[in-house]
């Protein structure tokens, strides 16, 4: 009886050893794309400080499979009248992987008229990107969209 | 020497929503990165740039080293009177650039 659950022991435990390689190789992969995935909370709280936020009303265009994380051309759009009484204050643009989270922050007010900008950003790997705009009222709204990277900015050592 | 460029709409009638496209010649370091030689490139964001239209300040962007290089920034604006546009932004090293172009309003 002894030497049967020996065996079950080591069947068991051969079995253990055989799943560890793939338990350690996505933690591996992820220190080669330049550090951790940031949660959606950990990468919108530090801003929106629990005021509302609602995924609405923006826009948010970029493309889903960029082929060089070097530049990646990005739209955010927020649905907005950009009046003196309601409008859009800041635009953050958040990304997920990134060593520096905020990649840039617009400061908007009604003499824009239209609550649309466009820029070019760096992306680390493939992640989503998140556009957190602030209202003039203080509450946030938001957009996030994952986007594929093939060749990420950060490892290139040219 | 920083070398930018700005463009909108060659009309423009008062009242309108100008697209303004704006390219600045910056190598945004990000400080990842290494030259040929194996040395780290140090960190040269531009800090911030800061827009204004007949002294009226109309965009502030804080980028970080998550702008591509040659940073290019499209926003839009209410033009109402023929007014001198100006960018002004500053880098990690202290290195400003002032961009100044005059918006023609018909």
């Amino acid at each position: 009886m002894s030497g049967q659950g020996q065996n079950r022991r080591q069947g068991l435990i051969s079995l253990l050893l055989m799943g560890l390689p793939w338990c350690l190789r996505p933690a591996q992969a992820q220190q080669m794309n330049s550090g951790r995935l940031l949660s959606f909370d950990a990468m919108v709280q530090p801003w929106v400080k629990g005021a509302r936020l609602r995924a609405q009303d923006v826009t948010l265009n970029a493309p889903i499979l960029a082929e060089n994380g070097s530049l990646v051309p990005v739209q955010v759009l927020v649905n907005s009248p950009m009046t003196v009484q309601d409008h859009v204050t800041h635009v953050h643009l958040l990304s997920q992987r990134n060593p520096v989270t905020q990649m840039a922050v617009f400061e908007l007010g009604p003499w824009n008229g239209r609550a649309d900008i466009s820029t070019r950003v760096r992306l680390a790997g493939t992640q989503e990107v998140v556009a957190l705009a602030r209202l003039s009222n203080g509450e946030f709204r938001y957009a996030r969209m994952e986007i594929i990277v093939t060749e990420s900015a950060c490892v290139d050592a040219s | 020497m920083t070398i930018a460029r700005v463009q909108w709409p060659e009309q423009i009638a008062a009242g309108d929503v100008v697209k303004v496209r704006l390219l600045i010649q910056h190598p945004m370091d990000t400080g990842y990165l290494q030259d040929l030689t194996g040395k780290l490139v140090p960190r040269n964001v531009i800090r911030q740039l800061t827009c204004t239209l007949g002294g009226q300040e109309v965009l502030r962007v804080q980028p970080s080293s998550g702008i591509a290089a040659n940073p290019f920034f499209e926003f839009h604006l209410r033009a109402i009177q023929t007014a001198e546009f100006r960018a002004e932004w500053t880098d990690d090293l202290g290195v400003q650039g002032v961009l100044t172009q005059t918006m023609t309003v018909a």
